[in-house]
């Protein structure tokens, strides 16, 4: 599974949902489907874009949020996942793009390749709705799941290491970050 | 009992409340527990427990996007942990953020593993041009939180106050 071939089937799901995503490919390649100002990419701080998501679900408990993590993120935020686990905001839908690689900076393996299991971790860690897929068909009906869940699920997608030939985009971060909080503040 | 003081955990509290905050994250230290056990009993307050400090920025970071004022418990070790996060988010994305830190390792402090830490806060805010003002006498405590919120919503800026050891600290 590519995982821009994964973003463009929920894509439409997307229109009316708080999206948090990482750096690098993932907000690269949402950008390149059709940036809204409902996304906010946060290019760097890595680890921390499911904390994002977890201060926004908490403020804003009427609107759903669905964050697009990495897996190398993730490894280095382990903690935040017990800290989502605590608090299980029923609104927030937490997607684990897992290409068992730090892509952005040079594609080196991460622990994902020799093993160690992501959903496996944030069950343990708590998490109420956890699941991993590995094709196109599987992650849209599982997404879909998630969303009409209203429990805090965590969802490892599979996918490929390839992505975009760059990833700086026209969308400066402060636009981005500014039209974002006027999006939030207006809805 | 603890020799932390209640009277002036309270004071820092009330003026946190004073001042619009509805989030707290934390990270349970000594001279913090009676500031996070004061937010989890207010029913007003939404209180995140961490499991490391750098979490705090991005889940301030949200809760700010979204419109709610929030601030940050943690020891002066916590802002050691929590600098790539407060470089990378807040200051890349101007960010505000108030930061309420106890200045664990400097004069009187007893636990030799605190002093290390304690001999390079100041430097550290300082090398990160982070605005911060030191609360040691309950006297300017909630003025000294309001004009610190003020600047770090006015410049978009990460600020701090770091709580010492006069303050927080009953001796005996």
């Amino acid at each position: 599974m590519l995982r821009i071939d994964a973003l463009r089937a929920v894509y439409d799901r997307l229109e009316h949902r708080v999206v948090v995503t990482i750096m690098g490919a993932v907000a690269a390649e949402l950008q390149s489907l059709g940036h809204r100002p409902n996304f906010f990419y946060l290019q760097h701080a890595m680890g921390l874009a499911s904390s994002m998501g977890l201060g926004i679900a908490l403020t804003k408990p009427d609107r759903q949020v669905v964050v697009f993590d990495g897996d190398g993120s993730v490894l280095m935020n382990l903690g935040g996942l017990t800290t989502l686990a605590r608090y299980k905001p029923k609104n927030l839908v937490h997607v684990v793009f897992d290409n068992e690689s730090l892509l952005s900076v040079g594609g080196f393996p991460t622990a994902t390749s020799t093993g160690s299991d992501l959903a496996a971790i944030a069950a343990a860690a708590g998490v109420p709705r956890t699941g991993a897929v590995r094709t196109i068909a599987e992650f849209t009906k599982a997404f879909d799941e998630a969303l009409s869940a209203g429990a805090l699920t965590t969802l490892v997608a599979k996918v490929d290491a390839v992505g975009p030939a760059q990833f700086v985009t026209d969308l400066s971060l402060l636009e981005n970050r500014f039209q974002f909080q006027r999006y939030l503040k207006s809805t | 009992m603890s020799p932390v003081s209640v009277t002036s955990s309270r004071i820092v509290y009330d003026a946190l409340k004073a001042s619009g905050v509805r989030l707290v994250s934390a990270l349970p230290e000594t001279w913090l527990v009676h500031l996070i056990r004061m937010a989890e009993e207010d029913p007003e307050m939404i209180l995140v427990r961490l499991a490391k400090e750098e979490e705090g920025v991005g889940i301030s970071a949200g809760a700010h996007l979204a419109g709610v004022k929030s601030a940050m418990l943690m020891q002066n070790h916590g802002l050691l942990a929590s600098i790539n996060g407060i470089v990378s988010c807040a200051q890349l994305y101007r960010i505000p953020l108030l930061m309420l830190i106890s200045y664990r390792g400097e004069f009187g402090e007893r636990d030799p593993w605190q002093t290390e830490g304690g001999g390079v806060t100041e430097d550290l805010l300082r090398a990160l041009r982070i605005p911060f003002s030191c609360l040691d006498n309950v006297s300017h405590v909630a003025p000294r939180i309001a004009k610190a919120q003020t600047l770090s919503l006015s410049a978009n800026k990460p600020v701090a106050l770091l709580l010492c050891r006069d303050l927080m600290w009953e001796e005996r």
